[in-house]
């Protein structure tokens, strides 16, 4: 090969290139390799010292549960050719890829009840942040209003994404008994702030609360232009209104309840759906409809005089590499499911979760932190020591779910305790879990709280 | 093929609810029933063998990286070692809750911590973050660190210089930060123009985004010229990581000077491309740049435990949920195991062997009469052609000749990309291809390159042997059909 | 659709080196662009009309046509107020490509300095930018 190529060493073909003051000749440091079982032997190890849901009994949520995913989808989602090529730019040897996308977008539309969707985005965080720069695009430089039931790390996302746009962000609190966005405020803010661009609202919120969707989306379009952009959990629409007959504009969410693993956070997927009218807009891939010279039906990247390889600075978003994989995953699950079982899942997950809500606040010491209807997800305040209970629990083998001040850093939040349900928490964890949170607090009961001012 | 929805039939089903085992609830009962669904979601109905056999099927219309060589350049199509997917599947790595306390996630917080070691040694920079989902957020992450870093030290700089060769990411990435691109011309031997550089390198501009080896496959080796330049207007140096395959385990450039490189997990740390992703882009920083990365980093304390930590108040925030695309780390880290140090020197030695042999092979067979490399004599990891004279003598575009190249059994290179060659074939051979493989393309290409000669036909209506014929693109986009269209049964 | 030199450089009209042309009707001009523009473009799919009453400047950008694989910029060839647009290529851009200097045309203009044709290239000009050298 050197031959071929007129040189003698493969060295050469770098020296010949590269200044030498930049050849390395010094090792960096990172040691030697190791052979297929050895490499096994230690990363095994290393994920042994982790405690997965299969070693305890997680009621952990907040935007990632612990569904059964069906063993089917692994089964597809390993095949190479799922796996292995690229983005489909040839899409005459793209068709399973590209159909699969087109597929996925549809499924995307019938849950969202919205006309368009693309071909996924990272995660349900960086989904709104996505959102809320078509309505920049769109709409200028105004304010975003966003809900304070928002997932914290959508609203942190968001802040670090439009800082540099320049369109403030403004929150809007919850009202502090429901635990609802607050109607009175955010009719409030949209008077106070001058055009504002967009309005992000969660369904459920990140505490569990259903937010009274319509009611907001009709207050919205009462008061101003702003684009209604609402983040959703996909496994409670089944039961409850899609985000598109509520009248919103752009829906978004989380994927990974659909067909996801946990996996320490990633990676997952986010869904983007919205009304046709913002299709130019819409970030992401897109796979449309076509013929081939032939006549034959075949599927091809569409619109992508909207993407950064046409675009470039003016493109709708730079994505290149999105989640497609984990998408496809997406589009399995909910094919799995079918339109009755999405329903009675989601029956399931609200029978379940309100069983365990009465169980846990039939218990002295435990109040709600919010008393709106909650879905799959709720917020409970104990008198004591938040962490000596949990301590209680995971010594037990349960996790009883999620210190809340730790991730939200609100002082309304003090004491506060996010319990999660999916179909994998039976009947009898619930009550086991009851139980351990009974011991906890009779065990470690000091003087109730203060009550916090709303 | 028939899409999923047009193989629903009512009734059947794969799904089936567990036992409710608590007292039912209807859900009237609880929420206004003005916020409950009404009408289900038009989703598929079939049973579970009706999924497998389609999703199947479906599969056997794509052409992928086990079944055939994927030149495509720029996107490093190299093979993805099975023990990866077995890691990433360990239920200590797959069923692990993001929000898990940090003291029963030891074994992820250490494989970060450890990656992010290696990454770091990789460059020659001293801190990292594994947040960003893929190098465009890790591109993303660079600019809001860049402007981070000047707004700091109260400079308000609004633009970022970009070379005529980037890749379309970088500038859609630049407003997205709220900056103004300014572009670079390049030379004649496709390299920075330095007198455009200098006259364009001012105080406004907070950042220049570099790949090196640029996208036509050449190293810039006036880098230490333009780290001076650019840091003499006090501009930070962003290292686009998406080549790092020519230069891994050879080069670091935190050593040329740069203060931000990003990685694409998905191209020399075998992510799978899972036809469009996940990846993941990890960046490492300059020690200037460190105080603004993102929250949460991975810390180590006294007795040795690994934890999340958020106390960092210059923080730029975060970029997405949780703490990144944890499973390719996973699988990146394993590579970098497997191989250690030596074995990634293996990878850019090859890397840039093959290419190198396949454009020598080209040559030999003629091809570059029609097909001549763009700029200089040697590559790295990958080269462009241009087209040019294949157009202009033999009245076939690049398009053609890919399409063409698909009855061959070969997935195409990269095509019209970058823009400033002029019917741009960009070709990445990566280390995990043969050298028989190697020949047997050159001699497509340069078969291809005869029909083009005798019956260019067969190039403007190719592909004729695939799953579906020349798709029409216009259509799609005149006539959009973006969602299923299978009415009610 | 083969054409002659004459189909792609219509005489009468005048030309910017960015590939847009003019017709020069009294006080107005109609502008589009040219049949190089567009054969090298391939098939126009999107097209949206600025709105009437856009001031337009000599030489800057005013508007964009798409096909599925690129984005051009339309340069103005003189400055002045546009006064008519063409909707019909909203529904049929492919007129673009099918008449670029008759029912392709894109926006009517006052013209606001007539004196700036001075700068344009007449058919022949043109013709040697695009095809010479």
């Amino acid at each position: 090969m050197l031959e071929t190529i007129g040189c003698s060493t493969i060295e050469e073909l770098f020296s010949a290139q590269i200044p030498s003051e930049f050849l390395q000749a010094e090792p960096f440091g990172l040691g030697g390799g190791a052979p297929e079982q050895q490499v096994f032997a230690e990363l095994r190890n290393l994920a042994a010292r982790n405690r997965s849901v299969e070693e305890e009994v997680s009621f952990l949520g907040g935007g990632f549960y612990d569904h059964y995913v069906p063993a089917f989808i692994e089964a597809i989602t390993a095949r190479s050719e799922y796996l292995t090529p690229y983005t489909p730019y040839q899409p005459e040897v793209s068709q399973g890829t590209l159909q699969a996308m087109f597929e996925f977008q549809s499924a995307i539309c019938e849950l969202t009840a919205l006309e368009v969707a693309n071909a996924s985005v990272y995660d349900g965080a960086s989904a709104v942040a996505a959102a809320a720069y078509l309505a920049k695009l769109e709409r200028g430089g105004g304010p975003i209003l966003v809900s304070a039931g928002l997932h914290p790390h959508a609203l942190q996302t968001l802040r670090t994404h439009a800082r540099p746009w320049g369109n403030p962000v403004v929150e809007v609190g919850l009202d502090p008994r429901s635990g609802r966005t607050d109607p009175d405020r955010l009719a409030a803010a949209l008077q106070q702030t001058a055009e504002p661009v967009a309005v992000v609202l969660p369904q459920p919120n990140f505490y569990g609360v259903i937010e009274d969707l319509p009611s907001l989306v009709d207050l919205c379009r009462k008061a101003s232009k702003a684009l209604v952009v609402a983040a959703v959990d996909p496994l409670t629409l089944g039961v409850l209104a899609p985000p598109g007959e509520c009248g919103v504009d752009i829906a978004v969410g989380e994927g990974q309840p659909l067909g996801g693993e946990l996996q320490f956070g990633g990676p997952s997927f986010g869904f983007f759906a919205a009304r046709k009218e913002l299709l130019r807009r819409m970030p992401g891939r897109i796979a449309g409809q076509t013929v081939d010279r032939e006549g034959n039906r075949g599927f091809v990247l569409a619109f992508q005089t909207r993407e950064q390889h046409i675009r470039r600075e003016k493109a709708t978003s730079n994505i290149c590499t999105a989640q497609a994989l984990n998408a496809f995953a997406g589009l399995l699950y909910l094919a799995w499911l079918g339109p009755a079982g999405l329903r009675e899942l989601g029956e399931l997950l609200l029978a379940r979760g309100w069983y365990a809500r009465r169980r846990l606040l039939a218990l002295p010491g435990v109040h709600p932190l919010y008393d709106g209807p909650t879905f799959r997800e709720f917020a409970v305040r104990l008198d004591g020591d938040l962490a000596a209970v949990r301590a209680h629990c995971r010594a037990h083998g349960y996790n009883p779910g999620l210190d809340l001040p730790s991730l939200t850093g609100r002082p309304s939040d003090r004491g506060g305790l996010l319990v999660a349900i999916t179909e994998r928490r039976t009947k009898a964890q619930i009550d086991r879990l009851a139980e351990l949170i009974g011991e906890a607090t009779a065990n470690h009961c000091q003087a109730p709280l203060e009550a916090v001012a709303g | 093929m028939p899409t999923v929805f047009e193989r629903s039939r009512p009734g059947r089903r794969a799904f089936y609810p567990p036992p409710l085992e608590v007292p039912p609830l209807a859900a009237q009962e609880v929420i206004e029933p003005r916020l409950l669904r009404s009408k289900p979601p038009r989703l598929p109905e079939l049973s579970e063998p009706e999924l497998v056999r389609h999703y199947v099927r479906l599969s056997k219309l794509n052409y992928d990286l086990d079944s055939g060589f994927y030149p495509l350049g720029s996107c490093t199509m190299k093979y993805n070692p099975r023990l990866h997917e077995r890691l990433a599947s360990l239920p200590g790595n797959a069923r692990l809750h993001p929000l898990q306390d940090d003291d029963a996630a030891q074994g992820a917080l250490e494989l970060m911590w450890r990656l992010e070691r290696a990454l770091c040694a990789l460059v020659g920079l001293p801190a990292a973050s594994l947040q960003p989902a893929a190098g465009s957020q890790g591109e993303l992450a660079g600019v809001l660190l860049t402007r981070a870093y000047h707004e700091d030290r109260g400079e308000h700089r609004t633009k970022v210089l970009i070379p005529d060769t980037a890749h379309g990411t970088n500038p859609a990435t630049v407003a997205m930060a709220g900056l103004e691109v300014v572009e670079v011309k390049s030379n004649a031997e496709g390299m920075v123009d330095l007198d455009d550089l200098r006259a364009k390198a001012d105080r406004e501009v907070a950042c220049l985004m570099l790949t090196n080896p640029n996208t036509l496959g050449i190293f810039d080796r006036q880098i230490a010229q333009i780290a001076e330049i650019v840091h003499g207007c006090g501009a930070t140096l962003y290292y686009d990581g998406a080549n790092l395959n020519a230069i891994v385990g050879r080069v670091r450039p935190g050593e040329m000077g740069f203060d931000i490189v990003h990685f694409n997990l998905h191209k020399t740390f075998t992510q799978p491309h899972g036809g469009g992703g996940p990846g993941a882009g990890p960046i490492a920083v300059s020690e200037r740049l460190e105080p603004y990365l993102m929250v949460p980093r991975v810390a180590q304390d006294g007795a040795g435990r690994f934890y999340l930590d958020y106390n960092h108040p210059r923080s730029i925030g975060r970029l997405r949920g949780f703490h990144g695309n944890y499973t390719t780390f996973v699988r990146a880290y394993a590579y970098i195991r497997s191989l250690g140090e030596e074995g990634l020197r293996d990878v850019s030695a090859t890397a840039v062997l093959n290419a190198n042999y396949l454009l020598a092979r080209l040559r030999e067979l003629g091809v570059d009469r029609y097909l001549p490399l763009a700029y200089g004599r040697l590559c790295m990891h990958e080269f462009v052609l241009s087209g040019g004279p294949l157009k202009r003598e033999l009245k076939v575009k690049t398009l053609d000749l890919a399409k063409r190249l698909l009855d061959f059994g070969f997935h195409p290179p990269t095509v019209y990309f970058p823009l400033i060659v002029e019917e741009a074939l960009m070709v990445e051979p990566t280390e995990t291809e043969t050298k028989e493989t190697l020949d047997a393309f050159a001699e497509a290409i340069a078969a291809v390159i005869r029909e083009a000669i005798e019956d260019p036909q067969l190039l403007t209506t190719a592909p004729h042997t695939t799953p579906v014929k020349r798709l029409d693109e216009v259509r799609a986009v005149r006539q959009p059909i973006l969602r299923d269209q299978a009415k009610e049964g | 659709m083969t054409t002659t030199a004459a189909d792609r450089y219509p005489a009468d009209l005048l030309y910017h080196p960015e590939h847009d042309w003019a017709r020069l009707e009294g006080e107005h001009a109609t502008l589009g662009i040219t049949w190089y523009a567009q054969d090298t473009l391939g098939e126009v799919v999107f097209y949206e009309p600025p709105k009437v009453g856009t001031e337009v400047r000599q030489g800057e950008v005013y508007a964009e046509v798409e096909s599925v694989k690129a984005v051009a910029e339309v340069f103005a060839p003189l400055s002045g107020q546009i006064v008519e647009v063409n909707e019909e290529l909203r529904e049929r851009p492919e007129l673009i490509n099918e008449d670029p200097y008759g029912q392709g045309w894109l926006v009517r203009i006052k013209v606001a300095d007539p004196a700036e044709r001075e700068a344009l290239l007449d058919a022949n000009a043109y013709q040697a930018l695009v095809e010479g050298g």
